[in-house]
């Protein structure tokens, strides 16, 4: 869950003071800042929602079958309407947020250390499994991934762990193909010859000396990774071959709704604002974090208030 | 520029041969395909010629191997669902896909370029503000959604578009839409991003010092030099376009091969699943390397 946070603090703070700085450029930036609080108050809600409204989301309430929203009679849980069930919509919103987001954090994590870790390998030796991880990648890369998640869910039966392995494969070779090249230069560097000239193995040299210099750099492609497989899974969970009932994302309570448009609009409309809020959010702050770590750009940040420095 | 060429090809090939080998056994794990297509109280010995039929009753690295003395004949099996060539029913779908790309990706194209070139010229100004949040509001809307509430909106409420289908203009208008927010909000993003770099550089300098009007440096000389990367992202985008092809298609009924491809990995007509990958792997393979010709027509100095 911690992947959200971390990107506001993707150019971390080396000294002191820098945090700070960072806080100042966010301030500059109201469209970021506001984007940051969304995330901070999405995140807080994920993590306490299904303990404070868990019971209530899968509530049946046959009175309040199709409710409209923006109505307080039946309380404020009702304040969006509810579906078909009469389950009110703003507690599962907030349990799909928890769903949502853990399995997007999960399976950036999972692609971004198997893809690292393949991406070490295939930079550091020059060996015939260098060229099949490459060739992997590649075919990963060259077909549609939403095609291949199809396939590849439809056979091994639709899961949450199935689902998190699908979306860290297809989203494997970018972390991959970075970590390579970065280590294609790295290895040539000084540190390396020294750490081999004294007796160091490969294996020690990879992880104890390259794999710190990569890591920063996974990190940072992770945060704007993390909208690209929100959306991804949204759209699995739409299609049917993502999580199964009874547990659901926002993705599942737009294809539940699907059905009763004409009827019940607020069904699918309110979960599918959800992901639109959050994948733009997290797009908005990464595109401030890029202004913040260009110095060419980066004074259109402190153009405006000198003294930030 | 041959031997580059071939050496492409190659490779290309090389990825082709393992989707498809990958997709031929994942596919055959789903299960038996006579359950969906013979009649529940059928009797054994009918399953049997069923599955011989269909070659399904020999060992699985036999039947893999039958699958590929039939590729190297150019005979990619029988559709179960519709007892034809499965190359035909991915050959006819296909046409349906590429027109609706084609269109979104030609539109999303020349708008992003034009918005792209026009939110860097004054960085930070209205117009780029409002560029840049409505650029990354198409970046993040999940497609599935924006197309059911436009079915919502314009279908359902308003009445003046068809909910899904084909046949007149009217029949594009939603899917076009729907598939162009994502490539054009990103393409957005990459030409203005390419743009302020290309302004900040000294020949822009020398340029507006020599007194030629605004116009003319920001579209003949800074937008030239700025259209490279943006036809690099456009190439991956495309790629991703089919990802929003298979959404539309299916939320609005259009007949191309996103679409069948769903309903066949559903019915489990294998034959058709890899006729459709690949169809569409050697599409994106051809493109691939249209662009890169097209790299070395933009920029003299790339040789292969």
């Amino acid at each position: 869950m911690s992947a959200i946070p971390s990107t506001v603090h993707a150019v971390s703070p080396a000294r002191p003071g820098r945090a700070r700085l960072l806080f100042c450029y966010l301030k500059r930036d109201r469209l970021a800042l506001a984007a940051a609080i969304f995330l901070v108050l999405l995140v807080l809600a994920a993590l306490l929602g299904p303990w404070l409204m868990g019971d209530a989301a899968t509530k049946l309430g046959l009175r309040h079958r199709n409710m409209a929203p923006f109505g307080l009679d039946a309380g404020w849980l009702y304040v969006l309407g509810a579906d078909t069930l009469g389950r009110p919509i703003l507690p599962r919103l907030v349990v799909g947020a928890s769903n949502t987001l853990g399995i997007a954090a999960a399976a950036v994590c999972a692609s971004m250390l198997a893809g690292g870790l393949l991406g070490l390998v295939a930079g550091y030796t020059e060996s015939w499994y260098s060229h099949v991880i490459q060739r992997g990648a590649d075919i990963i890369m060259s077909f549609p991934s939403l095609l291949l998640a199809l396939i590849v869910l439809y056979t091994l039966g639709p899961s949450v762990t199935n689902l998190v392995i699908v979306l860290a494969i297809t989203r494997m070779p970018v972390y991959l193909r970075t970590a390579r090249a970065e280590v294609l230069e790295l290895r040539e560097r000084m540190f390396v010859s020294a750490a081999r000239s004294m007796g160091a193995s490969s294996a020690r040299i990879v992880l104890r000396h390259i794999a710190p210099l990569v890591v920063p750099t996974l990190m940072t492609i992770s945060a704007i990774d993390f909208a690209t497989v929100i959306l991804a899974e949204s759209a699995l969970s739409f299609l049917g071959l993502g999580i199964q009932p009874p547990e659901f994302t926002w993705g599942a309570m737009v294809a539940n709704g699907r059905g009763y448009l004409a009827t019940a609009w607020w069904i699918a409309f309110w979960p599918g604002l959800a992901i639109m809020l959050t994948t733009l959010s997290l797009n908005i702050l990464s595109s401030w974090a890029r202004t913040v770590a260009d110095p060419q750009q980066r004074w259109r940040l402190q153009k405006l208030k000198k003294a930030a420095r | 520029m041959l031997h580059y060429l071939g050496r492409r090809a190659s490779y290309s090939v090389i990825s082709i041969l393992g989707l498809l080998t990958l997709v031929f056994f994942l596919t055959r794990l789903t299960g038996d395909p006579s359950a969906l297509y013979l009649p529940l109280d059928s009797t054994p010995q009918a399953r049997a010629a069923f599955a011989h039929l269909h070659g399904l009753d020999q060992p699985i690295y036999i039947q893999f191997w039958n699958y590929l003395a039939d590729l190297l004949r150019l005979d990619f099996g029988v559709s179960m669902r519709q007892h034809r060539s499965a190359i035909e029913v991915a050959l006819e779908a296909f046409p349906q896909t590429l027109k609706l790309a084609f269109v979104a990706m030609l539109l999303s194209l020349s708008l992003a370029i034009v918005v792209g070139a026009l939110a860097a010229a004054r960085p930070r100004g209205l117009f780029d503000r409002i560029a840049t949040v409505v650029s990354l509001a198409g970046a993040s809307a999940p497609d599935f959604w924006v197309a059911i509430v436009a079915i919502l909106v314009f279908a359902v409420g308003m009445g003046v578009l068809p909910t899904s289908g084909t046949g007149g203009w009217e029949f594009w208008v939603m899917p076009i839409f729907v598939l162009m927010l994502r490539p054009f909000g990103l393409l957005v993003q990459v030409v203005r991003g390419t743009m302020l770099t290309s302004l900040a550089s000294p020949y822009i300098k020398t340029a507006r010092a020599k007194g030629l009007p605004r116009r003319v440096v920001v579209f003949g000389h800074a937008l030239r030099n700025s259209l490279l990367p943006v036809i690099t992202v456009a190439g991956d985008l495309a790629t991703g376009l089919v990802n929003g092809a298979v959404i539309v298609e299916s939320v609005f009924g259009w007949p191309g091969i996103g679409k069948l491809m769903i309903d066949s990995i559903i019915q489990r007509d294998f034959a058709v699943v890899q006729s459709t990958i690949l169809v569409t792997a050697t599409a994106i393979f051809i493109l691939n390397i249209l662009i890169d010709l097209l790299y070395a027509v933009l920029d003299p100095r790339v040789r292969y």
